[in-house]
C-alpha cells in the first residue's frame, strides 16, 4: 500500500472508531488545509454522508475567503453545519488590537468552542491537528480527555497502543479526537493533490507572498512564495527550512504560550 | 513528480538521564533537520533557564519537562538521511511514565536502546529492553552513550559491551549493532570521530539506515467488524483488513459463531465495487442474505483461530496503582470488548531485578509483568502473537482505563 493510502486508511479507522463511541460527536472546521482533509477523510469514512455537525468557530476576524470557501462547501458536500461566536466578548469589542494574544485566541476560540459543546451536549470533536506542527501537538493521543474546565492534563494521559483508545467519559467531560495526527504538513500537501481537493486560494501565492498557516486575518502573515500552484507548494515544503507556524502571532508572544492555550482547551 | 515516502518509525528508550533527548537534537542537529526558528526557540529557553544549549529541548517542549530536565510524554519528530526520511519517538525514562514509553514503542518498527557508558546498566534500561523484546521488535541498536565521560576508553566500551550482549542475551534480545557515542558533543552520531578512532563500526545514522522496513505476510484473513452502517435500506459492514486479503464473492465463517457468510460487494467511497481489499485497508462490505452481524463479530478466511472464554497470556503492567486479584477488567482486542477477569497468575516478573519473584501470585505490581489465565465473560477470538500479532495482542481496561498490555502466546 502507498504512503498516502496508508494514512487515509489510518485516519478513516480512528474516525469510524469515535463515531461507533460517541453518537453526540461534532468535527471542527477551521476552513483551513487540516480540517478539510479531515473533512473529506470523513466524507470517506461514511461513503459521503457525514452523519454529525460540522462546526466552524467564527473569531470574526477571519479571511473574506474563508467564509467564502465554507459557504460553497457546505452547498457542494450537504454538510450540517454549526456556526459558533463568543457573541458577548465579541460585542465586548475582544479583538487582536486588545490585551494579549492569548487572551483573544482563550475567548474567542477557546470559549467559542465552550459555548457550543455546552449548547449540543456533544460527548466527542474531530479536529485536525499534526503531531509535526508542534512540540506540544506531539504530545496528543489519538483520543484525547479533556475535563469540564477544558483541561489537558498532559502529564497524565490514558496509555494508548495498538489502537485501542480510552473512551469513557465522565458527565462533564468530553474527547478531542485527532485522526489526521500521523500526518505530517509534506502529507496533508501530498493528499491534497492527489486526491484533487479544492482549497482556500490564500495558500497560493500572489505577488510573491502566500500563507502557510491561515487563522485569524490580523495574526497571520504571508510567507515570501513563488509557489502559486500545489504541485509548487509541495515542493516548497520539501525542501524548506523555516516551520510552519513561524507566521502565526499567538506562537510567538511566550515560548510557552501555545501550551498555555492548549491546556485551556485551544484547539 | 516525486515519491511520496513513509517514514520509518524509530523509538529512542533507555534510562532516565541516559541522554535520549540530547541524541534526538542531536541527530535533528546533524542532519539540517532542525528549523531556524525553532533553534532560536531552544536557544532562548535555554538562557531563560540559564543553561547552555540543550538540545533536549527539542522534544522536551512542555515547560515542566524543560525546567526539571526530564522527559514526560512520547513526542514525535521528523529528520532524513539521505536513504529516507524517519520519525523518531521519545519515550520517558522514568518509571512513572512506563505507559507513555509503551504508548511510543507500539508505533515503532527498529528501536536504539541508550546507555551511559558511566553508569552502566539501571533499571529502566532492564525494564525498556524487556518491553521491546515482548512487543516483539528485533531491529535493536544499542547505543553506549556518554562515551566521553569515560575519556573515549576502548577498554570500558568492551567491557560494556560484553556485559550488555550477556544482559540482552538473556532476554533473548539479539542486538543488531552496540556503537560508542557521544550524543551531546556528536562523536560518531551523523559522523564518524577520531576520539573513538580504534571503532571501526557504523555510525548511528549509517547503522538506522541498515534497518528494514516491516514486510506484509501472506496469511489467513481476519476482518473484525467495526460498525454496521445503514445505508439505502442495505447494511455496510465496516472494518479494516488485518490479516489477509478479503476479495468479492468469497465465502467466510462469521466468528465465532463460526456461521458461514459470503460477501457481495467491498466499497470505499467513490470506488462502489472492488474485486479485493488488502491488509490495512479501511473498507465496507455487503453480505449476502442478511445475517446478523454485530462490532466485535470476526470474518476469517478459516478456522485457525483460538475461539474461548479462557486465555493464557503475558501481561505487562502500565498502570502505577497495580492490580489486586478480583479488580474487574475489560478485554479488548481488535474490535472485541468483554468484560474479564484474571483467575490465577501463574508467576510474575520484574524485569529490573531479571527474576521470576512470585508465583500463583495474588496482586501485580506497576511495572511488573505476569504470566497469567484470563477468563471471560463470552468467548473471543484470538491467534498467537507470533502468527498474527494484530490479533494477539490486547489491552486490559479497568474502570474505563488502559491498565495493562498483553500478549498471547
Amino acid at each position: 500500500m502507498d504512503h498516502l493510502t496508508s494514512l487515509e486508511n489510518k485516519s478513516i479507522y480512528v474516525i469510524r472508531e469515535a463515531y461507533n463511541r460517541f453518537k453526540n460527536i461534532a468535527m471542527l472546521w477551521s476552513v483551513g488545509k487540516d480540517s478539510t482533509t479531515l473533512l473529506w477523510l470523513c466524507r470517506k469514512a461514511f461513503f459521503g454522508q457525514i452523519p454529525f455537525p460540522i462546526i466552524h468557530i467564527d473569531t470574526s476576524y477571519k479571511f473574506p475567503e474563508m467564509y467564502q470557501f465554507r459557504d460553497e462547501r457546505v452547498k457542494e458536500w450537504n454538510l450540517k453545519l454549526l456556526v459558533g461566536k463568543n457573541e458577548e466578548k465579541l460585542e465586548g469589542g475582544m479583538g487582536p488590537g486588545q490585551g494579549s494574544k492569548l487572551d483573544c485566541c482563550n475567548e474567542l476560540k477557546t470559549n467559542a468552542l465552550k459555548k457550543v459543546i455546552k449548547k449540543y451536549g456533544l460527548k466527542a470533536i474531530l479536529l485536525g491537528i499534526r503531531r509535526d506542527e508542534h512540540g506540544i501537538r506531539a504530545k496528543e493521543r489519538y483520543f484525547s480527555p479533556r475535563d469540564s474546565q477544558f483541561k489537558w492534563d498532559y502529564e497524565n494521559q490514558p496509555a494508548e497502543l495498538w489502537d485501542q483508545y480510552q473512551s469513557v467519559v465522565e458527565e462533564e467531560e468530553h474527547f478531542r479526537i485527532h485522526p489526521i495526527l500521523h500526518f505530517t504538513e509534506l502529507d496533508v500537501w501530498s493528499y491534497v493533490r492527489r486526491e484533487g481537493l479544492p482549497i482556500v486560494s490564500l495558500y497560493f501565492s500572489r505577488n510573491g507572498k502566500r500563507f502557510r498557516s491561515i487563522g485569524c486575518l490580523p495574526c497571520c502573515s504571508p510567507i515570501d512564495s513563488q509557489a502559486s500552484t500545489i504541485d509548487e507548494i509541495v515542493e516548497e515544503i520539501r525542501t524548506s527550512k523555516t516551520s510552519e507556524r513561524s507566521g502565526r502571532a499567538q506562537d510567538k508572544e511566550n515560548i510557552y504560550t501555545m501550551q498555555k492555550l492548549r491546556a485551556l482547551g485551544y484547539m | 513528480m516525486f515519491e511520496e515516502e513513509q517514514s520509518f518509525p524509530i523509538v529512542i528508550v533507555g534510562h532516565v538521564d541516559h541522554g535520549k533527548s540530547t541524541l534526538i537534537g542531536r541527530l535533528l542537529y546533524d542532519t539540517g533537520c532542525l528549523p531556524p526558528d525553532r533553534f532560536a526557540e531552544i536557544q532562548r529557553s535555554s538562557e531563560m533557564l540559564g543553561k547552555r544549549l540543550e538540545f533536549a529541548f527539542v522534544m522536551d517542549c512542555l515547560e515542566e519537562e524543560r525546567e526539571r530536565g526530564i522527559t514526560i510524554d512520547t513526542t514525535q519528530t521528523f529528520f532524513r538521511t539521505p536513504k529516507r526520511k524517519y520519525v523518531i519517538i521519545d519515550a520517558p525514562g522514568h518509571k512513572e511514565f512506563l505507559k507513555n514509553m509503551i504508548t511510543g514503542t507500539s508505533q515503532a518498527e527498529a528501536a536504539l536502546l541508550l546507555i551511559d557508558s558511566f553508569e552502566g546498566i539501571r533499571d529502566q534500561t532492564k525494564r525498556h529492553a524487556y518491553i521491546l523484546g515482548m512487543l516483539g521488535l528485533k531491529q535493536i541498536c544499542v547505543l553506549l552513550n556518554k562515551i566521553d565521560l569515560v575519556d573515549y576508553s576502548q577498554a570500558k566500551f568492551n567491557e560494556l559491551k560484553s556485559e550488555i550482549t550477556d544482559f540482552l542475551g538473556q532476554l533473548d534480545i539479539h542486538p543488531t549493532f552496540i556503537l560508542p557515542i557521544s550524543a551531546i558533543h556528536g562523536d560518531n552520531v551523523a559522523k564518524s570521530s577520531e576520539k573513538v578512532s580504534w571503532f571501526d563500526g557504523l555510525t548511528v545514522l549509517q547503522a538506522l539506515d541498515t534497518f528494514e522496513e516491516l514486510k506484509v505476510e501472506e496469511k489467513p484473513l481476519r476482518f473484525p467488524i467495526q460498525d454496521i452502517y445503514r445505508m439505502d435500506g442495505e447494511k455496510v459492514v465496516v472494518g479494516r483488513v488485518e490479516a489477509g486479503h478479503l476479495t468479492k464473492g468469497e465465502t467466510l465463517f462469521l466468528l465465532p459463531e463460526k456461521k458461514k457468510v459470503t460477501i457481495k460487494r467491498i466499497k470505499k467511497f467513490l470506488a462502489d465495487d472492488l474485486t479485493t481489499a488488502g491488509f490495512e485497508e479501511s473498507v465496507g462490505i455487503y453480505l449476502k442474505g442478511r445475517p446478523r452481524v454485530r462490532r466485535g463479530g470476526i470474518l476469517a478466511g478459516d478456522l485457525t483461530s483460538k475461539i474461548s472464554d479462557t486465555i493464557t497470556a503475558n501481561i505487562f503492567w502500565m498502570d502505577p496503582e497495580g492490580f489486586q486479584m478480583g479488580d474487574p477488567l475489560l478485554f479488548r482486542c481488535v474490535t472485541q470488548e468483554v468484560s474479564c477477569r484474571i483467575e490465577k497468575i501463574f508467576k510474575k516478573f520484574d524485569p529490573a531485578a531479571m527474576e521470576w519473584i512470585e508465583e500463583d501470585a495474588s496482586l501485580i505490581q506497576g511495572a511488573e509483568v505476569a504470566h497469567a489465565l484470563i477468563r471471560l465473560d463470552a468467548q473471543v477470538v484470538v491467534d498467537s502473537f507470533h502468527d498474527i500479532p494484530e490479533m494477539g495482542r490486547f489491552v486490559l481496561e479497568k474502570e474505563g482505563s488502559p491498565v495493562a498490555g498483553g500478549i498471547i502466546l
